[in-house]
């Protein structure tokens, strides 16, 4: 059952040939037995999925299915959940049970969908590793001795193990497409503004957007037609029309315009992974595509501006972790003020501490100006540069990453190189586009992600260029040989 | 040496939006702690702020009515701080792009001097909770009812000259905000309230002196007194050869004095950026103009009329029209009654005397308008003296009813037939001659002692003016 697609599950279940509640035992069980060595999982929802299972078994009998109900989801321990712990990957919230649900979680109890569990992550979504949980490292399932990437390295080392059939996660600079590319998936960020952020616990508020780890191109359609769309409690989300992401997957792609930023193909890019890259760009010649080069002269500042914005937002959005309401309290606080500082000082971990400072430091008056107000302009630079490049062609390729996974421990002494394994993805987010990243080849046994861009919602087409590539190769079919 | 005094005031006037800016939460007072609070209030994780338009539409309605310059494009902001009261770790204000930009109010003085004070800006903002420090021991109880009522911050310019001034612009603003209908203008409830920003300055000096911020004086009374005292205190510092420092102070009423809080070096670092979470406030030509179009008749608008329509003197008409609820009972009292100067002096001298006295508002007025109105047909028709008319006023305080019945009940008609008069004026005549004879030879101020003393007969009731004509007739011949 954990080899099928949601696409073949769900055929699967209307066809009668097993329940819900069997798939998700059958998942259960793997969970159970395997993940240990992983670690994707911080929450199981075991009585919570199999109810929902039976439930989801009555809409199936009765008629009333879509195409995600029964199917079981891992979802990010980001997205609240009501009467089940949301940790967001932080001591902050490990006793925090959510009373309500995110808006992302409503849509997919809506569709009859089970959730298996919350997945592991790094604290508050910062990292790409998933070293910074307070619930461990999480290991990648094709060499555990590597990190899956981050921060959503729980959902990818879940669905790469076959421990769920997708997962959700968050990508605010990449978290999403990076772990996808490591962990050899199919990773989609929507536009932002495309998936409610309601219940999804802020890292970056301008940044964060909410998509999919996927099997495949087709999958994750199925996704983003449940998750997408208008939620009038969220005051970003944006009232546009949402397609049927499935209608145009298997779309002709001859003479679709791609253009390669040269700013993606330069100093610091594996020269194994430029190798895999440029055999899926063939690949692409042979179904018709078009490549041109391009230039995204302003590439360079991504990182820093993003290392500004980031923190300057975060540093504001954690201040309501204090102790007073909910999450983690000091023992015996001696008044207020050592209520507030002990609080957050043994609540949150290292990196989150490092981005607070640094983002409080950003907004200090006399500063703002030079950072915060600077890292904003640089902002419509980078939005300037896509827009432009998109007038002469339709979608932007690149590597994902510029190396394979790297080992767990290798950058914990070195954030600012950890801060430019997210070099080729951050520039999306700051820009607030729809990437995708998919299986492209291997090196030394890691899987090599490629990255797509597209206009600003025409995550159609994003999906349509992806899945006619997963038509003529199989990268994204390779599974690890002890999870297969 | 003369000292000028420079005021400039901040006032926070909590808007009359049935629930909260950013939340569905209702904003009514008095509920039990934490009952009026839902996830967003509480400040959850994941919860996100979603403006309510009807507080947005508030504030452009205040920015019409002082013909102010509304902001097109406004931006909501993080001021962040940590307080427990505040759940968020950050409060959502404006701070470069206010939905307010520059107006001004025109200011009476008690000398009927008029000036015009300017407004630099009023921005909107929601409210922080309450921290109780008093029930609970060793520990602070928070209640989060009021965190997130909208509030507008109304921002003079250091225009004011004097406490006079200062308390003059409050009210005027009070009754602007009050007109509108945008602020119910309850300062017990903390609806109205304001810091006054004060400093003084040699007579003739064009720079500004240091000022102290007052903070969160919740009534007329004390920001006169409050900023006394902080004028006195600043006079006596500076008149002993020290310095004014920069600082936040708090007023204390039962002490009427000034203290400290935090100076300027203690200032908080609030780090403001915009609030990523919402999206810049676009208002058009279209939108501000068809709030203007709301607006009822101002308090300066009213005033001139009533002085025009109804002949009465600036002060009066300036009492009666302070505030909305003041001016329509004077209005129905007047169309009742018929008589604009007796309606202006029974209100302005009876009834608001006595509200005063029992300090109570004229909405929890015990006499209402049309009972009032009643009362003084009767004052007008001859029914009732104006002197009797005051214990049917008593009357109808204390245990309600209409002029007609009281005067009924309690006999109190007055005596207008003239035949009876003439009798009465006969028996006086008759029982004095003494006087009689004194008033004959000239002390014509014996007329009072006449009139008393039928008056004394008929306790009041006999009709003074044909009283007078009687004697006049009867003495004379």
């Amino acid at each position: 059952m954990h080899t099928k697609t949601i696409a073949q599950l769900s055929a699967c279940l209307k066809a009668g040939e097993f329940s819900s509640v069997e798939l998700t035992q059958h998942y259960i069980n793997r969970i159970t037995a395997l993940d240990s060595a992983l670690n994707s999982y911080i929450t199981v929802a075991q009585e919570r999925a199999l109810a929902q299972a039976a439930l989801a078994d009555k809409m199936i009998a009765a008629g009333e299915a879509n195409p995600l109900t029964g199917i079981p989801f891992a979802q990010k321990d980001i997205f609240c959940t009501k009467g089940v712990k949301t940790s967001c990957g932080s001591k902050m919230l490990d006793n925090f049970i959510a009373p309500y649900d995110a808006g992302v979680i409503e849509r997919f109890n809506a569709a009859g969908s089970v959730m298996l569990g919350k997945t592991n992550m790094d604290e508050f979504a910062m990292g790409s590793s998933n070293e910074t949980s307070f619930y461990g490292t999480v290991k990648n399932p094709w060499n555990t001795e590597y990190v899956p990437g981050g921060s959503s390295g729980g959902s990818a080392a879940a669905v790469a193990a076959r421990l769920a059939p997708a997962s959700t996660g968050t990508d605010t600079g990449g978290s999403i497409r990076q772990p996808a590319a490591l962990c050899n998936l199919t990773g989609l960020k929507p536009s932002y503004g495309r998936v409610s952020r309601y219940g999804m616990i802020a890292f970056a508020s301008s940044l964060d957007q909410a998509g999919t780890f996927t099997k495949n191109a087709e999958d994750a359609a199925l996704m983003l037609n449940v998750m997408a769309g208008l939620d009038k409690r969220d005051s970003t989300s944006i009232d546009q029309p949402v397609p049927d992401y499935s209608v145009n997957l298997n779309q002709n792609i001859k003479g679709l315009k791609v253009g390669l930023p040269k700013e993606y193909f330069a100093e610091g890019l594996d020269s194994e992974v430029a190798k895999q890259v440029d055999n899926a760009i063939n690949e692409y010649k042979k179904l018709g595509a078009e490549f041109v080069e391009i230039s995204l002269p302003n590439t360079h500042l991504s990182v820093p501006a993003y290392y500004i914005v980031a923190p300057a937002e975060c540093s504001s959005n954690l201040s309501r972790f204090d102790g007073v309401r909910f999450g983690y309290r000091c023992e015996d606080p001696k008044d207020l003020e050592d209520l507030y500082k002990r609080s957050r000082g043994e609540g949150f971990g290292e990196e989150v501490k490092r981005r607070i400072l640094v983002g409080a430091y950003a907004l200090s008056s006399g500063y703002y100006d030079a950072y915060y107000l600077k890292a904003q302009k640089i902002r419509r630079l980078i939005a300037n540069d896509f827009s432009e490049a998109f007038k002469n062609v339709d979608v932007i390729m690149s590597p994902t990453t510029p190396t394979p996974a790297f080992k767990v421990g290798e950058k914990n002494d070195d954030p600012i190189s950890m801060y430019y394994s997210d070099i080729y993805t951050i520039a999306v987010n700051l820009a607030g586009l729809p990437g995708v990243s998919i299986p492209c080849g291997f090196v030394n046994n890691l899987p090599v992600g490629l990255q797509i861009i597209s206009p600003y919602f025409d995550e159609s087409r994003l999906l349509n260029v992806a899945h006619q590539y997963q038509q003529v190769t199989d990268w994204h079919q390779q599974v690890p040989s002890s999870y297969k | 040496m003369q000292w000028e005094v420079v005021i400039g005031l901040e006032i926070h006037v909590q808007l009359a939006t049935k629930s909260k800016i950013f939340s569905g939460s209702s904003t009514a007072f008095g509920a039990e702690p934490n009952t009026q609070a839902n996830a967003v209030d509480l400040g959850l994780p994941g919860v996100l702020p979603v403006m309510n338009k009807e507080a947005l539409n508030m504030a452009i309605k205040f920015g019409t009515a002082i013909d102010a310059e509304i902001g097109k494009r406004s931006v909501f902001d993080r001021k962040n701080y940590f307080y427990p009261d505040l759940p968020k770790g950050y409060q959502i204000t404006q701070l470069a792009l206010p939905i307010v930009g520059s107006g001004s109010v025109e200011i009476e003085l008690a000398d009927g001097a008029t000036k015009t004070i300017g407004v630099t800006r009023a921005h909107l903002e929601e409210d922080a909770g309450k921290s109780l420090h008093e029930d609970f021991q060793g520990s602070t109880g928070v209640d989060l009812n009021r965190a997130g009522t909208p509030l507008i911050e109304i921002v003079s310019e250091p225009d004011m000259r004097s406490t006079e001034e200062a308390v003059a612009y409050m009210r005027k603003i009070h009754s602007i905000v009050t007109y509108i209908g945008v602020c119910d203008g309850n300062m017990q409830e903390g609806s109205f309230r304001c810091d006054a920003n004060v400093s003084i300055r040699p007579t003739g000096q064009d720079e500004f002196g240091t000022r102290a911020e007052l903070k969160n004086i919740n009534s007329f009374r004390f920001v006169e007194r409050a900023i006394n005292v902080e004028i006195e205190r600043q006079i006596d510092i500076l008149e002993s050869g020290g310095t004014v420092v920069q600082e936040t102070r708090l007023y204390d009423s039962n002490k009427n004095e000034t203290r400290s809080m935090r100076s300027k070096e203690d200032a908080m670092d609030y780090r403001y950026f915009p609030d990523p979470d919402l999206l810049p406030i676009e208002v058009t030509e279209q939108d501000i103009e068809a709030i203007r179009a709301t607006l009822p008749e101002l308090p300066d608008a009213k005033k001139a009329r009533f002085i025009s329509d109804f002949k009465l003197s600036a002060e009066d008409a300036g009492i009666l029209t302070a505030s909305l609820e003041l001016a329509n009972y004077f209005e129905t009292v007047n169309s009742e009654a018929g008589d604009s100067k007796l309606a202006s002096n029974w209100i302005i001298s009876e009834l608001t005397g006595r509200l005063n006295k029992e300090n109570l508002d004229i909405r929890s007025s015990p006499v209402s308008a049309e009972q009032l109105a009643g009362l003084l047909v009767r004052i007008k028709d001859n029914t009732i003296s104006g002197k009797i008319g005051k214990d049917v006023f008593d009357v109808m305080w204390n245990d309600g009813g209409n002029a007609d019945s009281i005067i009924d009940s309690k006999g109190l008609k007055q005596i207008t037939d003239t035949g009876a008069l003439e009798a009465m004026v006969d028996k006086v005549i008759a029982d004095n001659p003494n006087q009689v004879e004194q008033f004959k030879a000239g002390k014509e101020k014996l007329m009072g002692f006449f009139v008393g003393q039928i008056m004394k007969a008929t306790q009041g009731k006999a009709n003074p003016g044909q009283i007078n004509q009687l004697l006049k007739k009867k003495l004379s011949e």
